[in-house]
């Protein structure tokens, strides 16, 4: 190795002082011609490919705002003004049809004093809804128990008028209704019904607690009479608000219609299927031959059918499966197909994420000693969830498109309210049927497509959260 | 705590049952859910039976040979009103297959195509295959139905001023836009072309699309022993090219080879035995078409908008699949010398298959239990011939209803079963 010292060298070797910077590409790729060339005129294909989409745009989109927008009517009373002969123009959409049918779309046939309910409902249900959905928001959990826990009861109440007069509890059905017949009704509120309720709760109770003893010992008494109390608690007050009579007008379910069904089908369909979902799930992936064999065949049969079988199912197999005094409500017996229908779909979302987890945090969560319920509901279940809120989201957005299947067993939701408005004779114009169906397609879109839209966003946070 | 500490060691007769016990949890739950599912089978049919008999409705499935009495408007077997219940059934199940079997075929193509689309590399393509795909999923297919029955198909012209498809329409219609456009040079001489050619043989119609009808003279057989021969004989030649490739490296064309023979075997028997195949054109006679089949316009607009929204699905499914194989395998084959197309053929499709089928699957099984929404505008279909007219008639909700769950649950089961098969035979071998 020779030595080399300072000023002794025959050259200066060239030292870099910084790292150099990347070249700027070739001009051939980049700049508008280097991405024309790319994007678009390439080669021939790519060429004829360009025209024919350009082709396509311009078959499309010209004639689209044409009719809705620059050869559309915008105001009169009658089919009169959309006809092209009276008009002594072509006619584009016949936005008049939609502001005449307008309220039986959003209410179908609510009585037009009491509609200030269903707009109660509805603020209510967004002002709800929305902190719900803003992640950064804080108050969470109580803002899922208003939702998914109060806002049920609340506008059941307001849409069908409360003051439910049940008749009697388990004494009454164990045959002992002639004990508490004698009972007036003080406001609403049935009194026989509440001391059969009350007497049942006490009888339960004792009985949970004799046979909490009996199986596992005087310890386990103490938090099975509490929890059983809580329920029966709970179960009060709902049936509490649904009794007393608030002093509004009684309105029948089959005058509901139009939005109105399609959301409280789509709502009730999402806050049913997601407790139950869960406890299928957890079922399915159960240690207990029984309970799980039980899970998986009630999943795969739900999920095995499609939606309109399982309508007519609650429609007309249902009544006949129930006790003949008992008469449901058409609704009702559309509400508890969708439910069934939701609760198998929403399981299989909630067994992705349970399936998710890593073993590691179920033997954590051993480690420290929780039992297998605690275990689940503070170390699996928080971040299962977490983790299908996307799904639980798209699963939201399938049952969304699904509710339009109540028209075909005569419940008329947004799309047979249309349906229905399109037969009066009085608007039947030439453009009516297009100017229909695009008014319940911009509707349908603008909730699913915000709906995925918010599933997308959620799924790069809940990712990005992941990654760090 | 300390109890369960106390009675832990004490294996032995005396000791307590305890909750803790997994054993003793287990079998109490298990139970307590045998018992309630017992109750509530018990409950079920005791009310069934009790509501039955209020009703007047004698159970069984009797009704079956009972005389339909209703007429199907589309019947891929021979039916007619004098006929049994069951065969209704059958007429049914076939058009549920139907349309079925066609849509999943065309939402596949459909679909792929779309989602290809949406990879592209062209800009236009790219933003109309994202507008098909977002506008297509998110309306209710139901929606789509009813749109393509009532406001698409209801609009076209009626039989009289039917739309005619084929190549005199294509090539007067081309001669036009030429003439229209100042090249009448062009024009003018394919507007004569199309003029000297037949009159077209499939029209489009109120009453739904017409199309010839093909018929098999004497000899027919002989041509359908041809074409089975001809599968057989390019299946085998695969089999010998392959065995051949990984013997010496040489590679056939196989599929042009395939195709030569499974065409031209019959082509060659058919030309032999002077075409025994016979065309009825569809004739405008009065005010309908005589001849050829008539296709109903409730079966264009189920599957029309079934291909519709499922292809949507699909093509998300597809670009996924496609997205989900890293670049790093199709710069690898490049590499190694193959082009595009082979690229896309090796590498990157048998691996996008791996996360594409299973998902491809539950949309198989939408798309056929989506087929029972052809109600809605009056397709005969399984559940609209059954569910509806049979229970409407006989009232016999729970054969009918639990009869048509089955068959439901067993096409998804099926189709399930063989998607299963399908995707263990594309799926990784993990060694």
């Amino acid at each position: 190795m020779a030595k080399i010292s300072a000023g002794s060298a025959p050259f200066d070797p060239f030292v870099a002082a910084q790292v150099l910077g990347p070249e700027a590409p070739p001009i051939s790729e980049r700049g508008t011609f280097a991405y024309l060339r790319g994007h678009l005129f390439g080669s021939v294909p790519q060429v004829l490919l360009t025209l024919f989409g350009a082709w396509l745009v311009y078959v499309t989109i010209p004639p689209m705002i044409q009719f809705f927008i620059t050869d559309a009517v915008w105001s009169g009373t009658n089919r009169e003004a959309c006809l092209p002969d009276k008009v002594g123009r072509a006619v584009g959409a016949c936005w008049p049809f939609i502001w005449a049918k307008f309220d039986q779309l959003v209410y179908g046939f609510y009585p037009a004093a009491e509609r200030w309910r269903v707009n109660i409902v509805y603020a209510l249900g967004a002002v709800l809804l929305l902190p719900l959905l803003i992640q950064s928001l804080p108050y969470k959990r109580l803002n899922a128990i208003a939702f998914f826990g109060v806002y049920p009861v609340v506008a059941f109440i307001l849409l069908t008028g409360g003051d439910m007069e049940p008749k009697g509890f388990l004494l009454s059905w164990l045959g002992l209704g002639g004990l508490f017949s004698g009972f007036p009704a003080v406001g609403g509120l049935q009194l026989g019904f509440w001391a059969d309720y009350i007497l049942s709760a006490i009888l339960v109770t004792a009985l949970a607690a004799f046979v909490c003893r009996a199986v596992a010992g005087p310890e386990a008494m103490r938090p099975a009479i509490r929890s059983t109390l809580v329920t029966f608690a709970v179960l009060a007050a709902v049936l509490f608000a649904a009794d007393i009579d608030l002093g509004l007008a009684p309105v029948e379910t089959r005058l509901w219609g139009g939005l109105l069904v399609t959301l409280v089908i789509a709502v009730t369909g999402i806050t049913v299927s997601l407790p139950f979902g869960i406890l299928l799930a957890l079922g399915r992936r159960s240690n207990l031959p029984l309970v799980k064999i039980a899970s998986i065949a009630f999943i795969e049969f739900w999920r095995g059918v499609p939606l309109i079988t399982v309508l007519f199912f609650a429609t007309y197999m249902l009544p006949l499966f129930l006790p003949g005094r008992l008469t449901i409500d058409g609704l009702l017996r559309a509400l508890v197909g969708v439910a069934l229908f939701a609760s198998a779909y929403m399981a299989e979302v909630v067994r992705g994420g349970l399936q998710a987890i890593p073993k590691g945090q179920y033997e954590g969560a051993m480690a420290v000693g929780l039992r297998s319920s605690l275990m689940m509901r503070l170390v699996v279940l928080p971040q299962a969830l977490k983790l299908v809120i996307p799904g639980i989201v798209n699963n939201f957005i399938g049952l969304f498109k699904d509710t339009t299947l109540v028209l075909i067993v005569s419940i008329f939701d947004l799309l047979g309210a249309m349906r229905a408005a399109f037969t009066d004779p009085n608007w039947a114009t030439p453009t009516t049927l297009f100017t229909g169906f695009g008014f319940a397609g911009i509707v349908y879109f603008v909730f699913c497509f915000g709906m995925s839209r918010y599933s997308m966003a959620l799924e790069r946070r809940l990712d990005r959260a992941r990654r760090h | 705590m300390s109890e369960a500490t106390d009675s832990a060691p004490t294996h032995g007769a005396g000791r307590r049952w305890s909750w803790t016990d997994p054993k003793l949890r287990s079998a109490v739950i298990q139970i307590a859910l045998g018992l309630l599912l017992l109750f509530l089978l018990w409950a079920f049919y005791s009310n069934a039976v009790a509501n039955l008999a209020r009703q007047g409705i004698a159970s069984g499935f009797g009704f079956l040979d009972n005389r339909a009495g209703f007429a199907i408007s589309q019947t891929l077997i021979p039916y007619n009103e004098d006929m049994s219940y069951g065969r209704a059934f059958l007429v049914g199940l076939l058009n549920t297959l139907l349309v079925a079997v066609l849509g999943i075929i065309l939402a596949t193509i459909l679909g792929f195509l779309m989602g290809i689309a949406r990879l592209s590399k062209n800009v236009v393509i790219q933003a109309l295959a994202s507008a098909y795909v977002e506008v297509t999923r998110n309306l209710p297919p139901l929606f789509q139905i009813l749109f393509w029955y009532l406001a698409v198909l209801a609009a076209l012209p009626g039989p009289r001023q039917s739309w005619g498809f084929g190549l005199q329409p294509l090539f007067g219609a081309i001669g036009n836009g030429l003439n229209a456009i100042g090249l009448g040079v062009i024009g003018g001489p394919i507007g004569a072309f199309a003029a000297g050619l037949g009159a077209p043989s499939v029209f489009v119609n109120n009453r739904g699309l017409v199309v010839p009808r093909f018929f098999m003279e004497s000899g027919g057989t002989l041509l359908l022993a041809a074409i089975a021969a001809g599968i057989v004989i390019a299946v085998l030649f695969s089999r010998f090219a392959k065995k051949r490739r990984e013997a010496t490296g040489q590679i056939y064309p196989v599929f042009w080879i395939g195709l030569a023979i499974i065409v031209g075997l019959p082509l060659l028997v058919s030309a032999a035995m002077g075409f025994p195949i016979g065309v009825e054109r569809p004739q405008l006679r009065g005010f309908n078409f005589s001849g050829g089949v008539t296709v109903i316009p409730e079966f264009v607009a189920l599957l029309l908008a079934l291909v519709i929204y499922t292809a949507g699905f699909i093509a998300e499914i597809v670009r996924a699949g496609i997205l989900a194989v890293s670049k790093g395998q199709s710069e690898a084959a490049h590499s190694l010398g193959l082009r595009n197309g082979p690229t896309l053929r090796l590498v990157v499709i048998p691996q996008a298959l791996r996360v594409i089928v299973p998902p491809l699957t539950s949309q198989y099984l939408n798309l056929t239990k989506n087929s029972s929404l052809g109600v809605a505008v009056g397709y005969p279909d399984l559940f609209s011939v059954f569910a509806g007219s049979t229970l409407n008639q006989t009232g016999q909700a729970i054969e009918i209803i639990a009869m048509t769950m089955a068959v439901y649950l067993t096409i998804s089961i099926l189709t399930s079963a063989l998607m299963g098969w399908y995707n263990k035979r594309v799926a990784l071998v993990e060694r």
